[in-house]
């Protein structure tokens, strides 16, 4: 069985964001990219898949909507351990275009799932995992915490409101990952560096694809009033201001 | 035409967030200047289907196929967009919770309806339609059109306020064809606790860090949620070293959270946290450390022991409850 794992290519999340061109474009000025957290921890999940002798998983490949700056994070993929590589050449605009662009490569692919983290920490849109399932036409399961596989079978669980449900499900489909999936994101080991740059990382042409959305453009939050410093040893004047000046309690 | 909202209930009782989502619904539709109509999935009182009109829907579509049991993403795509089509559908309003991620996408590439997510105020415009939503988890926040002839959105919990009516909403059956062999997933076991405030609906929430220094310790925080009824929730590393279950994990990659107040305890206010909670009404920081950056954030604070403050803070919540 293959595995797919969606990978987003996005500013570190320590990054400090501004924004160009009359506030219309991300500064991306000395900016550090990093692999979409949740997509590296889906990446982390199936590679443990594919270590675990009980499951059919043997190969994980790693798969991006991204430009030629996009390979140094796929390489980073590729560190921790995906088998290979696709990056469809077009830069990713909006998650519609996105998605549909990821299924006309893997329409054609043979796969028992494909792995999406559930948001990317960059424009937040929830949306290019689900997508995907449609333009697929494939069951999907969301916020899933957890994804087991035995032999050809697959079971996740999947958060809902106040707790989890244990789902079995048919492949091939997409699976929308959240944290819990795995714990700690895998770091590269040297010898996987190494091993990186000798790994298949294939460039395939973008279909078009209609954009839907358009960022117009941004704004950074306002600055707040500073914090009202209550003495410790008058917190009787906290209960009061959350009373009667915030009236939250 | 018609602004479309999907509703949620809870063994035949919907939530808060459904009203929100029909509040908000209500006021699309009056600048589009049409109708709002609901979409109830699974058995439900017709009085309790009438109080959707109460915040602003004028028909309500109610939905009692038994295949609709369990969350489907596919199904309900499926019984969503026929509605839509039916109703000529030109918003389609969900919460932005689990069930609204998972099917909101789905029904974008279904309708080939632009996306807007995690909404929390109404849309700037409508020609062209216009949101406004937070990027760079919370960093920044973005003003993004949406291009197209039918637009799915989803709202944040506990962001927008309940707008009454006095609609008479009209309540129609609507039987979807939907069948056994429709449905790829099966639910094999739910371990689902009731009764409890989720932390994504509630209006107060007490939260602690690693200043508390240790599982044990957590006694305070829980009576003082107890006594605000408030949910509890926690900092990253104290999930991660699992003195507290992942449920509670607010930030970045945890959840997502609005509530009114957010007191924070013993948590010194790292990026990824406060991506979090920056929705948060009122933020309140008790740190031992001055220049924690949680300060930063909050609206009131005070630099002492979390394990003296809280305690206090207790008593004193007693005394004016009585």
């Amino acid at each position: 069985m293959r595995i797919f794992v969606c990978l987003g290519n996005v500013p570190d999340t320590t990054t400090k964001v501004t924004f160009t061109e009359n506030n219309s474009v991300f500064n991306n000025t000395g900016v550090q990219w990093i692999i979409n957290p949740w997509d590296e921890l889906a990446l982390t999940r199936a590679m443990e898949l594919k270590e675990d002798t009980g499951s059919l998983v043997e190969k994980v490949t790693v798969i991006t909507v991204g430009t030629k700056s996009a390979e140094p994070t796929i390489r980073k993929a590729l560190a921790i351990g995906a088998d290979d590589a696709i990056r469809i050449d077009a830069e990713p605009t909006d998650a519609y275009a996105v998605a549909a662009k990821l299924a006309d490569v893997l329409k054609d692919e043979d796969f028992g799932f494909v792995m999406c983290g559930i948001e990317s920490c960059d424009y937040n849109g929830f949306a290019v995992g689900g997508m995907l399932s449609e333009f697929l036409n494939l069951p999907s399961v969301s916020a899933v915490s957890g994804i087991e596989v035995e032999g050809e079978k697959v079971s996740v669980s999947r958060t809902i409101d106040g707790g989890k449900e244990i789902m079995s499900i048919d492949t091939p489909f997409v699976a929308i990952v959240q944290k819990g999936i795995s714990i700690e994101p895998r770091i590269p080991a040297m010898r996987g560096i190494m091993m990186a740059r000798k790994k298949p990382l294939n460039v395939v042409e973008a279909s078009n694809a209609e954009i839907l959305t358009n960022h117009k453009s941004f704004e950074l939050p306002q600055p707040k009033p500073p914090c009202k410093m209550i003495d410790p040893e008058n917190v009787k004047e906290l209960f009061d201001l959350l009373q009667k000046e915030a009236k939250v309690i | 035409m018609a602004v479309l909202v999907f509703t949620e209930n809870w063994d035949g009782k919907f939530k808060k967030l459904s009203f929100e989502l029909v509040s908000y619904a209500q006021k699309v539709a009056e600048k589009l200047n049409v109708p709002v109509v609901a979409i109830s999935i699974g058995k439900v009182a017709e009085e309790e289907l009438k109080k959707l009109g109460d915040y602003g829907a004028d028909k309500v579509v109610s939905i009692t196929n038994g295949y609709l049991k369990t969350l489907d993403n596919q199904v309900y795509t499926k019984v969503i967009s026929e509605v839509a089509q039916k109703e000529n559908a030109k918003v389609i309003l969900l919460s932005h919770n689990n069930t609204g991620k998972a099917l909101a996408p789905r029904l974008s590439v279904k309708l080939k309806a632009a996306m807007g997510s995690g909404l929390t105020c109404l849309p700037s415009e409508v020609d062209p339609f216009t949101v406004h939503k937070k990027v760079f988890t919370g960093k920044a926040s973005a003003n993004v059109e949406l291009n197209s002839d039918i637009k799915v959105l989803t709202l944040s919990q506990n962001s927008f306020k309940l707008i009454s009516s006095d609609n008479n909403a009209t309540i129609e059956e609507y039987s979807t064809g939907i069948q056994e062999s429709d449905v790829k997933t099966r639910v094999t076991s739910t371990d689902k606790q009731t009764g409890k405030l989720l932390l994504t609906d509630a209006e107060i929430v007490v939260s602690g860090g690693r200043g508390m220094k240790s599982p044990d310790n957590w006694g305070p925080i829980e009576e003082l949620a107890e006594l605000l009824g408030a949910a509890t929730a926690c900092s990253r590393p104290v999930s991660d070293e699992g003195w507290r279950s992942h449920e509670e994990h607010t930030g970045q990659t945890g959840k997502i959270i609005a509530p009114n107040l957010y007191i924070a305890a013993g948590i010194s206010g790292a990026i990824q946290h406060l991506a979090g909670i920056s929705s948060a009404k009122y933020l309140v920081a008790i740190n031992t450390d001055p220049d924690a950056p949680i300060f930063e954030a909050a609206d009131y604070g005070i630099v002492g022991d979390v394990h003296k403050i809280l305690p206090e803070l207790i008593s004193i919540v007693k005394e004016n409850k009585s």
